[in-house]
């Protein structure tokens, strides 16, 4: 059941990315450096939508918090991210797009690929040296409560269906009025 | 005189042949929010069916898979851990050899749903979706406009960023799809420090790698 549920869900969320164009680098530099933010429009209502149809399902009872799973928070998401983020820039990719760009035909995705597996493979041989430099001492936070109690909530004096809500309502209402440019191409 | 005819029926055929292609690429690009909703869709079903998206562990267990055939303590059967495996590398070895597990087992749900994400791209690919085409498979025309043709140059580039970017998302414990999506759509604090770090740092290098005029 678990590997049908992964060949549905897995193709789905790979069908989305090529269908919105995240397999295309050019969309991905372009909402980078301002000059077309379709794509970023796009992200933060799946990121809206999905919040809002969760959190009120986990309120009606209609989803089961047991799935939920919330990563730490630690410096080095901070740092990672940022490193991501120099990568994710200059070539366009990141890890899940890379590999769904391959299959569209993209050969420097191949390459980004095999970069990849490497980064992986040096992270497995630092890990220790990071585990005892402090940088991953971590803790589980969430903004809203979910009920969940291995997770902190930052605003517990408010239900956590309404704080989850309106930072839905937040990311929807950007994606609405964020204009498609900010910055004119140069080309 | 008959020629004649033909000729225009021809013209006429190739104009409406162009007319019903440029409506097909019109019709193949989603609005924003209908592609929202598809992306919506699936990071929730993942997270209420059964869990969370991820994709850059699997690097991680495709490595530690390669890594086995090299050295064979790196996936090791082990009764006294938690999950029945563990591994000489610390990383592999973490939460009871989980991802030494998982690389034992390949057929496991986060693997599998990788390859099925692989699968589900190739098919929008066809029907439609995101197709590099010509010169475009090798690189994107917005890298060629400012740095060249040079192939080298593209992948050796191409290359860094992505050992980069893996060594950054699992330093960071996840990547786009873990973090930034299924991690704020949690409300999870990690979600928007991570954001945060990919934005703060992304932003400005592509304004200054691609925001100027061509060489």
């Amino acid at each position: 059941m678990q590997i049908f549920l992964a060949i549905i869900l897995g193709g789905l969320f790979g069908f989305a990315l090529n269908k919105i164009g995240a397999t295309n680098p050019k969309n991905i530099i372009n909402m980078l450096r301002f000059t077309d933010l379709t794509l970023m429009k796009t992200i933060l209502f799946a990121i809206g939508t999905a919040s809002l149809v969760l959190f009120i399902g986990l309120e009606l009872g209609i989803f089961e918090i047991g799935h939920l799973s919330v990563k730490a928070t630690y410096w080095g998401v901070l740092i990672g991210g940022a490193l991501l983020g120099v990568g994710f820039a200059i070539a366009g990719y990141c890890p899940g797009t890379s590999l769904s760009a391959i299959v569209a035909g993209r050969y420097d995705a191949i390459i980004f690929v095999v970069g990849g597996l490497l980064g992986a493979f040096a992270f497995s041989l630092s890990y220790d040296w990071f585990k005892q430099s402090g940088l991953m001492d971590s803790a589980k936070m969430t903004l809203a409560n979910t009920g969940v109690d291995a997770y902190t909530s930052m605003f517990n004096f408010a239900p956590g269906w309404l704080v989850a809500i309106i930072l839905a309502a937040i990311f929807i209402v950007i994606a609405i009025f964020l204009p498609k440019q900010l910055v004119k191409s140069t080309k | 005189m008959f020629s004649n005819i033909n000729k225009l029926a021809f013209a006429n055929i190739k104009i409406l042949e162009k007319q019903l292609k440029e409506s097909k690429k019109m019709s193949n690009k989603l609005p924003w929010y209908i592609g929202g909703l598809l992306l919506g869709l699936s990071i929730l079903l993942a997270v209420t069916l059964v869990k969370p998206v991820g994709v850059s562990t699997q690097f991680v267990i495709a490595d530690a898979i390669i890594w086995n055939q090299v050295d064979d303590s790196i996936i090791q059967k082990d009764e006294t851990a938690k999950t029945g495996y563990s591994s000489s590398n610390k990383y592999l070895n973490k939460s009871g050899g989980k991802y030494a597990k998982n690389a034992a087992k390949p057929l496991n749900y986060s693997f599998v749903f990788v390859i099925a994400m692989i699968a589900g791209a190739f098919l929008s690919s066809r029907l439609g979706g995101d197709k590099a085409e010509g010169q475009e498979k090798q690189m994107p025309n917005v890298w060629r406009e400012r740095f060249g043709d040079s192939l080298v140059k593209r992948y050796v580039t191409v290359f860094l960023a992505g050992f980069i970017v893996l060594y950054g998302a699992r330093l960071a414990g996840g990547c786009t799809s873990g973090h930034m999506m299924s991690g704020i759509m949690q409300t999870a604090l990690s979600g928007y420090v991570f954001t945060l770090g990919v934005f703060g740092a992304g932003i400005p290098v592509a304004m200054l790698m691609f925001n100027r005029k061509g060489n």
